[in-house]
């Protein structure tokens, strides 16, 4: 990392912990921030943050391995969340997992070559009734079929 | 204990803690209870634990340890409270109500019997390939609840990879249970932050930062989460196989080097009750074991106190005399965890740091140097082994910088733990084993001999400073210091509390002693000013004083501040027999101060071997040129950035 991205990265965290305070309560809103501008927390981000909060760098890792939409290795552009609970399961989530896997030529957990998508597992969207669901990004899709998802797939930019 | 207040989590996450009411006679103060129906009064606020361990009633524990804050996670403590719909964790739960408890009903026994295979089935390896094999809380728990069997079934095949990247700390997370107790000792205990839990659910496991490798994360090798450990996920890096092929090779003269805390510890391993002093019997069985030599670390901390008074003298007159700009006030350099700690968290102090080595690393130097040259060793022919109460000494020996014999001056660093381990494999009990001769010879090998009294405390907190006080007193008043504290026992250096602050007036002052003539002309620059000192132990406090040093408050008037990275002092280091408890540290420190008392010399300067040391080899004086080439060192700006 240059050090001029270093001192941008410091002023911006910076800039976080001034709006959110320097308690260590105000991590996780810290932790958003970077994550929605950056798309990943890096090591050097983490250890900015551990230091204007006061607190120790595992302590900032720890949290981010904890949540599922906080990350710390760079991930695709579109994030493609397939739900794995027992009725997204029961509806044929395993048809619709086999079609994107195919569709991308990766497996689940993994980012394509072009960088554009990461699949993953979530473990409850929440939408039990109508499974199977997928979320692409910040949108959520209902009772899909593998034909309907990489329809949909395709129409991601 | 202070850092359950001072816990840093947030007011949401903190564990109730229901503070005690001064007098538990006042009316409120105290709360009547009944435990397995009898009748208990306790006072307000005790935690269900307490009130039971108090009436001699047993609950079982695991993540709960004395030195830490409550946790509750590993839930093998809990009762029956009536009225609740669940079982409560006794560790977590303050009384502040009359209760009706019961510890032995079968839905506690259950529990716990299902709590233990829980934490079995995932335990991954075999008691007797384990070191804490004997020792172990998770194996005499099963053995307590009579675990026949895996109820949930038993891990197979290892998860993690064995983690011994560090010279100190090795990491076996397969037979972690999560208790967290080192995570505790780490950022609350130490305020070091190593260890958190990393990922969740059936992945979560104790990791560091960005799962690195040990030896690449800040981490001070203190060993305290090696004594807090209840199973055999974290151990010392064991140099056994390599201290006994060197035995056992004809050609090597193996010497060995004796702290002086191992020997007040080292009955724990034998089964003896804690605080029984076994100095002799340990060099006999030394001696037996196959170790060509053995020298009592406690003659190199009375080097340490020349060295080190005379760097405080040479400051102090710099500063006030000759007005220069001196770094002060000055830290001991003793203690290795303390030192990498300063290195990491505070680096711009490093100047702060005495340049004297600690007393393993002087002693290492002398060893391939003076004493190879006057028994006529080739020095490359000399294994140099410590006995150490610290992890952090195996670190120490393997500074690149520690190499000022031409050799490396310390081969390896052992624990009480491991000598205790090599004396068992020897086939012998250590307390059945005769005493050596200290009349008319002493316990220990020429030309080092006996040490000083004040050698010896070295192993408790405040025992640097009690040591170094003994001997400039006696040095700038002329007057001995049993005029001025009875017995020489200089009292308000002693103790337990964290952060310990006293002043020493000068009032008088006598001939500069010949020794350091060429330094001082006189002391007429110290009459009446006021030496001000400190004493701190554990790493948690000494952020708080060097937190103060950095803000200008009443420490950075200080004078001279003695460190130590293990609460305690090396007594409750992380290389001494586990448990350690704040019981089992105060008996160590009683064992040494007990034999300090009796030893015939108990100054510094009184040790008729460190004189003819000056005579002999470093002619030119304490911090004069040979001393300076080889008993002191640099440090480095570490800093905390984790690359």
């Amino acid at each position: 990392m240059l050090v001029v991205e270093k001192n941008a990265l410091s002023e911006e965290i910076e800039s976080y912990v001034n709006k959110y305070g320097n308690d260590r309560s105000a991590l996780l809103m810290i932790l958003h921030e970077i994550q929605k501008k950056h798309r990943h927390i890096s090591e050097f981000a983490q250890q900015e943050v551990a230091r204007l909060l006061n607190i120790h760098p595992v302590e900032v890792f720890s949290v981010i391995s904890f949540f599922a939409f906080l990350n710390s290795n760079p991930k695709g552009r579109n994030l493609v969340r397939i739900c794995q609970t027992i009725s997204c399961d029961m509806k044929g989530k395993s048809g619709l997992v086999k079609a994107i896997e195919r569709e991308l030529g990766i497996e689940m957990g993994g980012t394509t070559k072009d960088n554009k998508f990461t699949v993953e597992y979530a473990n409850c969207l929440g939408l039990c009734d109508m499974g199977p669901a997928m979320a692409i990004n910040d949108q959520v899709f209902l009772q899909l079929t593998p034909e309907k998802a990489v329809e949909l797939l395709g129409k991601v930019k | 204990m202070e850092n359950k207040k001072t816990l840093r989590a947030p007011v949401s996450q903190k564990p109730l803690v229901i503070e005690k009411p001064e007098n538990p006679e006042y009316i409120g103060g105290s709360v009547s209870i009944e435990i397995n129906e009898k009748k208990f009064t306790v006072p307000l606020g005790t935690t269900i634990l307490e009130a039971c361990r108090q009436n001699q009633i047993h609950i079982p524990t695991l993540c709960h340890h004395e030195d830490l804050c409550v946790a509750g996670v590993c839930r093998i403590c809990v009762v029956e409270v009536e009225g609740m719909r669940t079982l409560q964790a006794s560790c977590a739960f303050p009384i502040t109500a009359p209760l009706k408890i019961r510890t032995t009903s079968n839905a506690v026994r259950r529990a716990r019997k299902h709590v233990l295979d829980l934490l079995l089935s995932e335990h991954y390896g075999e008691c007797y390939s384990c070191f804490r094999n004997n020792n172990c809380e998770l194996q005499s728990l099963a053995k307590e609840y009579g675990v026949d069997h895996y109820n949930f079934g038993h891990i197979q095949t290892p998860r993690y990879e064995v983690d011994n990247s560090s010279y100190s700390v090795v990491r076996d997370m397969d037979k972690c249970v999560l208790c967290k107790r080192c995570v505790r000792t780490c950022i609350d205990l130490q305020e070091v932050g190593v260890l958190e839990a990393i990922d969740r659910g059936h992945n979560t496991h104790i990791g560091t930062f960005w799962d690195k490798p040990l030896a690449e994360v800040i981490c001070i090798n203190c060993g305290q989460c090696i004594n807090r450990c209840p199973t055999g996920a974290l151990r010392a890096n064991d140099p056994r196989d390599e201290i006994w092929s060197a035995i056992d090779d004809p050609k090597k003269h193996v010497v060995i080097q004796t702290a002086p805390s191992p020997r007040a510890a080292i009955c724990e391993e034998f089964g003896m009750e804690p605080g029984t002093s076994l100095t002799g019997e340990m060099n006999t069985a030394l001696r037996r074991i196959g170790f060509d030599v053995v020298f009592d670390t406690n003659f190199t901390a009375d080097l340490t106190i020349f060295e080190e008074g005379t760097e405080l003298i040479a400051r102090l007159y710099n500063a006030l005399v000759k007005k220069e700009q001196v770094a002060l006030p000055q830290f001991t350099s003793c203690s290795p965890g303390w030192v990498k700690y300063l290195e990491h968290f505070y680096p711009e102090y490093v100047d702060n740091l005495s340049t004297a080595k600690s007393p393993q690393q002087m002693f290492g130097a002398l060893i391939k140097t003076f004493y190879a040259k006057k028994k006529g060793i080739d020095p490359k022919d000399i294994i140099s082994v410590a006995v150490m109460p610290c992890s952090a000494k195996k670190f120490e020996c393997n500074r690149p910088e520690m190499v000022d014999s031409g050799f490396k001056d310390v081969d390896y660093g052992l624990t009480t733990r491991e000598l205790a381990q090599m004396i068992k494999e020897a086939g012998i009990y250590l307390p059945e084993m005769p005493k050596s001769h200290f009349m008319p010879k002493s316990h220990f090998d020429d030309p080092f001999g006996e040490a000083s009294g004040a050698g010896l405390i070295f192993g408790a907190t405040g025992g640097v400073m009690e040591a170094a006080l003994r001997t400039v007193i006696e040095f700038i008043t002329g007057k001995k210091v049993e005029n001025i504290f009875a017995n020489a026992d200089i009292t308000p250096v002693r103790g337990f509390e964290g952060i310990r602050y006293a002043e020493l007036p000068i009032t008088e002052v006598g001939p500069v002693p010949k020794l350091i003539a060429h330094l001082v002309p006189d002391w007429n620059w110290l009459k009446g000013a006021t030496l001000k000192i400190a004493v701190v132990h554990g790493t948690a406090n000494a952020k708080k004083v060097m937190d103060d040093i950095k803000a200008g408050g009443k420490f950075s008037e200080c004078h001279f501040i003695e460190f130590m990275a293990c609460p305690g002092g090396c007594i409750g280091g992380g290389g001494q027999p586990i448990p350690t408890t704040p019981e089992i540290r105060k008996l160590r420190a009683k064992a040494i101060y007990d034999e300090d008392s009796s030893l015939p010399v108990r100054k510094s300067h009184e040790n008729r071997h460190v004189v003819e040391i000056y005579d002999e080899f470093l002619t030119d004086g304490p911090c004069g040129h040979l001393s300076h080439k080889l008993l002191h060192t640099h440090y480095v700006k570490r800093g905390k950035y984790i690359a």
